[in-house]
C-alpha cells in the first residue's frame, strides 16, 4: 500500500437552505494517503478548510450507518469509500439521491423513519414466553433464513439506488421490506399477518420493477431486491387465497 | 422556545438509554419518556460493539466465577455489592434481548452459544457474530417502538439539565434540523450518553462519544469517580483506532512481535499453547496486554509501520471458513481498510484508547447525588468496573443497569410534583443563551480542531497506558491552557440549519471538562492499579492508601477538586491479580484453602 502522500480534488455538493437558492458544487484540494476514506476527506475540509461544511458520521466503520452519500454518482459509505480508487481524478460527493436535502451532504430522514415505525419491526409471539421459560430454541438453519436481512444498518443506500422510490416515495423500498422480512421469517415471531397488508397495499412490493440496483449497492449485503421478490410471491399467493380459501384461512 | 412535558427525560438512546426508556414504559405505560438523542438512536455507539455480553449458562460456570473475575479484573476497586446484583442479573437481561427477537448465535441444538473472551476464567460471552452491539442496539431500538408513551426526540442535541429547588427537572436541547431551541420538563432524568474516549487522540470511539452527559453532570456539581481509568484496548487498528475485537483472541488469535515470537509468555501470561486457555497469554486482561505491547516496544521488539509502531495479530491459522463465519466484520475491516487478507496476512495492530471506567457517580440503584438525576451505560459509574472492565461486561451493563435507571427514575417521578413552569423557562433562556453564545459572541480566534488536537495528543502523552508524575502535570496545565483558550473559540457558521461547527464547538467543551477530570485524577493517584500505572516511583498497587475511589468535583474555571471514598468490599479481599499458569495455581491455592 503506497503510504506517501498526494493531492485529490473532492467536489462537494453545497446547500445551506438560509442562504443559497440552490444546491452548487465547491471544489477542495485535499492531501490523502491511501488508507484514507472519503469520510476522513471530508473531515479534513471541514477541519481545516471549511468549518461550515455538514454531513453526518460516526462510527468510522461502516456499521452505524450514518454517512450514505452519493459517490461520483453511486450511493456509498463515506467511510466505506477509499480516496485512493478514485485519484488522480476528482471525487464528486453529494447528498443521497431521492430524498429532500436538510443542508449540504445531510438529507431529511423523516419518510424513512415512519417507514420503520409502521411495519411493527419486533417480534409479536402469539403468546409471550415468560423470562423464567429461558430462551426459544433457534437452530442455526433457522437463524440462517433471517440474519442476512437482520444486517440492515439504515444506511439508505438502497433507497438512493431505488428507481421506484425515486419515482414515488410512497413506495415502502428495499430497506423496510427487508426488515419485514426480517420478521415474518423469524421462527419466535408470529406476526406476518399484520404485516403482510402493508406489503400488499398499493405502495407495497409490487411497484418494484425487480432492478436490483438495491442489492448491488448494500454494503451489507442484506440483498434487499430478494426480500422485495420474496415477498412479492407471498403477497400474491395471499391475495390469491382470499379467493378461493375461506376468510383468514390462507394464512 | 417549545417546551414538552414528560415525566422521565432520558438522554441517550443507546443501549443503557433504550433499555431505561423500555423499563419505564414497562413499569408504568402512564408515564411519558421523552428519548433525546443527538443522532438517530440506530447510530448511537453501542451499534460498533463486536464482541458480545457476559450472562453466566454453563453448568460448571457459576454467579461466583464471574463475579471473581469481574472483581479481580477491576483490581479490587469494584462496589462488590453492585457486581453482585450485576452477576445475577445478566443472564436474564440476555434472555429478555433474546426474547425481544436479538439474533444471538445459536449451538446446533438451538440454545444460544457462547464464546470466550479475555480475563474471563469460563466462556460466558453470548454474541451475534462479530456485531453483537449492532444487533443489541437494532433490537432495542425497533423494539422501543411498540410503545407509544416514549416520544424521540431523534437529532436533538442536549446543552444543559435544569436543575431548580435542589432537583432534576428537565433539559434543554436544539433541535439540530432546525437550529430551535426546546424545554423538556421532566419529574426526573436519566443521562446514558456514552464514554469519553475521544479525548485520545488514536482511540476506537465514534464521533459521537464526546463525554457530553458526564460534564453536564459534572458542571452541576455532581462528582466524576474514577475518572483516571482509561481502558486501552491491545489489538486497534493504527491511525484510525479502529478495533480487531478481542474475540479475535477468544477465536485463538496470536500475538506475535517482530521475531514472530508469542511475547506475551515473556509477562507471566504463559505458558504459550496452541490453543486458547481462558485468563492466559491472548486471552489475559486488556490493561496486561497493553501494557506488554509497550514494553516490547521499548525492547525494540515491535514492527515500526507509517502510523507508529505495531505488533501482528495473526488469525491465519483459523482458516478463512471460520474467519468468514465467526468473524466477518473484522475480515472485512482489514481487507478494506488495511488491504490484508487474515487468512492469508497477520494483521498490524496497537492499543488505542477505548473505554471509560469512571463517570458519573451513582449508587447502585443507578441514583445521582443530585434527587431525581439517574444515569446508566458507559458514562456512569455504578461500580462494576473498577480500575479495569472486563470485555463483555459493558454490554450487559447497559441492560442491567439500563433497566434499573428506568425503573427507579419512573418511581422518583411518582413521588413529586411538577416544577414550576415560568421559573424552569427561565433557567431554559439562560442555557439558551450560553449555547448560543458560542456562536454570537464576535469572532474568536482559536480553531476548534485545533484545540481538539492538542488536548488529545496531551492526554494521550499524559495518560496514556503508562504515566509519569510530570507527563501528568504538564497534561494538566495543557488542559488550563486550553480551557482558556476555548473561551476564546472561532464558530465560524452562524446558522440555524444542522449547524455541526456549533455542535462541535459545544462538544469540545464538554471534553475538555472531561480530559481535565481525567488527568487531575489520574496525577492525584499515587500508586499503580489496573489501567492506571505508573512509572515514577508509584509503580505497585498500594491498598493502605489508594484502595478508595477517586471523586472530582467541578470547580469553574479552576483545577477541579479531588476527594476519595470508601470501596465496597463484601467478600473477596484483595489479592494478586494473577493469569496464566500463576493464576491457576492461585485459583487451586485459594480452593484447597477453601476445603481445609
Ligand atoms: C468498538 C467498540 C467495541 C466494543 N465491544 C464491546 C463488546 O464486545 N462487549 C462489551 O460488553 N462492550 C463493548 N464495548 C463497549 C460498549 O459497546 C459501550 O460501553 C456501550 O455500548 C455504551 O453504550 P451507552 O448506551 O452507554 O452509550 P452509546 O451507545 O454511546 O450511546 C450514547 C447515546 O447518547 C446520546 N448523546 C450523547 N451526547 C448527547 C447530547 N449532548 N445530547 C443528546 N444525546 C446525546 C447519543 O446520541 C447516543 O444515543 C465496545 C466499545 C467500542 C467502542
Ligand atoms: S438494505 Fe442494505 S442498503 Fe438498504 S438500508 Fe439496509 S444496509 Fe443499507
Ligand atoms: S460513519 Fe458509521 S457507517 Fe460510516
Amino acid at each position: 500500500m503506497n503510504t506517501s502522500e498526494r493531492m485529490i480534488t473532492m467536489e462537494v455538493l453545497r446547500y445551506r437552505p438560509e442562504q443559497d437558492e440552490t444546491p452548487f458544487f465547491q471544489q477542495f484540494l485535499v492531501p490523502f494517503t491511501d488508507d484514507m476514506s472519503v469520510l476522513q476527506g471530508l473531515q479534513y475540509i471541514k477541519d481545516e478548510l471549511e468549518g461550515s461544511l455538514s454531513f453526518r458520521w460516526s462510527c468510522r466503520m461502516a456499521i452505524c450507518g450514518s454517512c450514505g452519500m452519493m459517490i461520483n454518482g453511486v450511493p456509498k459509505l463515506a467511510c466505506h469509500t477509499f480516496l485512493r480508487d478514485t485519484y488522480p481524478n476528482t471525487l464528486r460527493v453529494e447528498a443521497l439521491a431521492h430524498f429532500p436535502i436538510e443542508r449540504d451532504l445531510v438529507i431529511v430522514m423523516d419518510d424513512f423513519m415512519a417507514k420503520l415505525e409502521s411495519i411493527r419491526p419486533y417480534i409479536i409471539a402469539d403468546t409471550p414466553r415468560a423470562l423464567s421459560e429461558g430462551e426459544y430454541l433457534q437452530t442455526p438453519a433457522q437463524l440462517d433464513l433471517y440474519e442476512q436481512f437482520s444486517s440492515c444498518i439504515n444506511c439508505l443506500l438502497c433507497y438512493a439506488a431505488c428507481p421506484q422510490y425515486g419515482l414515488n416515495s410512497k413506495f415502502i423500498g428495499p430497506g423496510a421490506m427487508a426488515l419485514v422480512h426480517r420478521y415474518n421469517l423469524d421462527s419466535r415471531d408470529s406476526g406476518s399477518a399484520q404485516r403482510m397488508p402493508l406489503v400488499h397495499a398499493e405502495e407495497g412490493v409490487f411497484n418494484c420493477t425487480a432492478v436490483g440496483y438495491c442489492s448491488q449497492v448494500c454494503p451489507k449485503k442484506v440483498d434487499p431486491a430478494n426480500a422485495v421478490n420474496i415477498n412479492k410471491t407471498e403477497s400474491a399467493k395471499d391475495y390469491f387465497l382470499r379467493f378461493v380459501t375461506p376468510k383468514g384461512a390462507g394464512k | 422556545m417549545d417546551v414538552f412535558k414528560a415525566d422521565v427525560a432520558i438522554i441517550g438512546a443507546g443501549g443503557a438509554g433504550l433499555r431505561a426508556a423500555i423499563a419505564v414504559t414497562e413499569s408504568d405505560p402512564t408515564l411519558t419518556v421523552a428519548l433525546i438523542s443527538k443522532v438517530y438512536p440506530m447510530r448511537s455507539h453501542t451499534v460498533a460493539a463486536e464482541g458480545g455480553a457476559a450472562g453466566v449458562v454453563q453448568s460448571h460456570d457459576s454467579l461466583e466465577h464471574h463475579f471473581h473475575d469481574t472483581v479481580a479484573g477491576g483490581d479490587w476497586l469494584c462496589e462488590q455489592d453492585v457486581v453482585d446484583y450485576f452477576v445475577a442479573h445478566c443472564t436474564e437481561e440476555l434472555v429478555q434481548m433474546e426474547h425481544w427477537g436479538c439474533p444471538w448465535s445459536r449451538k446446533p441444538d438451538g440454545h444460544i452459544n457462547v464464546r470466550a473472551f479475555g480475563g474471563m476464567k469460563i466462556e460466558r460471552t453470548w454474541f451475534a457474530a462479530d456485531k453483537s452491539g449492532f444487533h443489541m442496539l437494532h433490537t432495542l431500538f425497533q423494539t422501543s417502538l411498540k410503545y407509544p408513551s416514549i416520544k424521540r426526540f431523534d437529532e436533538h442535541f442536549c446543552v444543559d439539565l435544569v436543575v431548580e429547588d435542589g432537583r432534576v427537572q428537565g433539559a434543554v436541547t436544539i433541535g439540530i434540523a432546525s437550529g430551535e431551541f426546546t424545554l423538556i420538563e421532566a419529574k426526573s432524568v436519566i443521562v446514558a450518553t456514552g464514554g469519553a474516549a475521544r479525548v485520545f487522540r488514536e482511540n476506537t470511539n465514534g464521533g459521537i462519544v464526546t463525554g457530553d452527559g458526564m460534564a453536564l453532570a459534572y458542571r452541576h456539581g455532581v462528582p466524576l469517580r474514577d475518572m483516571e481509568f482509561v481502558q486501552y484496548h491491545p489489538t486497534c487498528m493504527p491511525g484510525t483506532g479502529l478495533l480487531f475485537t478481542e474475540a479475535c483472541r477468544g477465536e485463538g488469535g496470536f500475538l506475535l512481535n517482530k521475531d514472530g515470537y508469542r511475547y506475551l509468555q515473556d509477562y507471566g501470561l504463559g505458558p504459550a499453547l496452541p490453543t486458547p486457555v481462558n485468563k492466559a497469554m491472548e486471552l489475559g486482561p486488556r490493561d496486561r496486554l497493553s501494557q506488554a505491547f509497550w514494553y516490547e516496544q521499548q525492547k525494540g521488539r515491535t514492527i515500526e509501520g507509517p502510523q507508529g509502531s505495531v505488533v501482528h495479530l495473526d488469525l491465519r491459522h483459523l482458516g478463512e471458513k471460520k474467519l468468514r463465519e465467526r468473524l466477518p466484520l473484522i475480515y472485512e475491516l482489514a481487507e478494506e481498510f488495511l488491504g490484508v487478507d487474515p487468512a492469508l496476512t497477520p494483521i498490524p495492530v496497537r492499543p488505542a484508547a477505548h473505554y471509560t471506567m469512571g463517570g458519573i457517580l451513582v449508587d447502585g440503584k443507578c441514583a445521582a447525588p443530585l434527587p431525581g438525576l439517574y444515569a446508566a451505560g458507559e458514562c456512569s459509574s455504578v461500580g462494576i468496573h473498577g480500575a479495569n472492565r472486563l470485555g463483555s461486561n459493558s454490554l450487559v451493563e447497559l441492560c442491567v443497569f439500563g433497566k434499573v435507571a428506568g425503573e427507579e427514575a419512573a418511581k422518583f417521578s411518582r413521588t413529586v410534583a411538577p416544577g414550576n413552569s415560568s421559573t424552569l423557562q427561565q433557567q431554559a433562556e439562560l442555557a439558551q443563551q450560553r449555547a448560543t453564545n458560542v456562536v454570537r459572541k464576535g469572532k474568536g480566534t482559536e480553531r476548534i480542531s485545533s484545540l481538539r488536537r492538542e488536548m488529545a495528543e496531551s492526554m494521550e502523552r499524559g495518560c496514556g497506558i503508562y504515566r509519569m508524575g510530570d507527563e501528568m502535570q504538564r497534561t494538566c496545565d495543557k488542559l488550563t491552557e486550553l480551557r482558556q483558550r476555548f473561551m476564546n473559540v472561532n464558530v465560524e457558521d452562524k446558522s440555524r440549519v444542522f449547524n455541526t461547527e456549533w455542535l462541535l464547538a459545544i462538544e469540545l467543551g464538554y471534553q475538555l471538562d472531561v480530559a481535565q477530570a481525567m488527568a487531575v485524577s489520574a496525577l492525584h493517584r499515587r500508586e499503580s492499579r489496573g489501567a492506571h500505572q505508573r512509572l515514577d516511583g508509584y509503580t505497585e498497587r498500594d491498598d493502605v492508601n489508594f484502595l478508595k475511589h477517586s471523586l472530582v468535583t467541578y470547580a469553574g474555571e479552576n483545577t477541579p477538586n479531588i476527594s476519595y471514598g470508601a470501596v465496597k468490599i463484601t467478600h473477596s479481599q484483595p489479592a494478586v491479580r494473577a493469569y496464566g499458569a500463576a493464576g491457576e495455581k492461585a485459583d487451586a491455592a485459594e480452593a484447597a484453602g477453601k476445603i481445609a
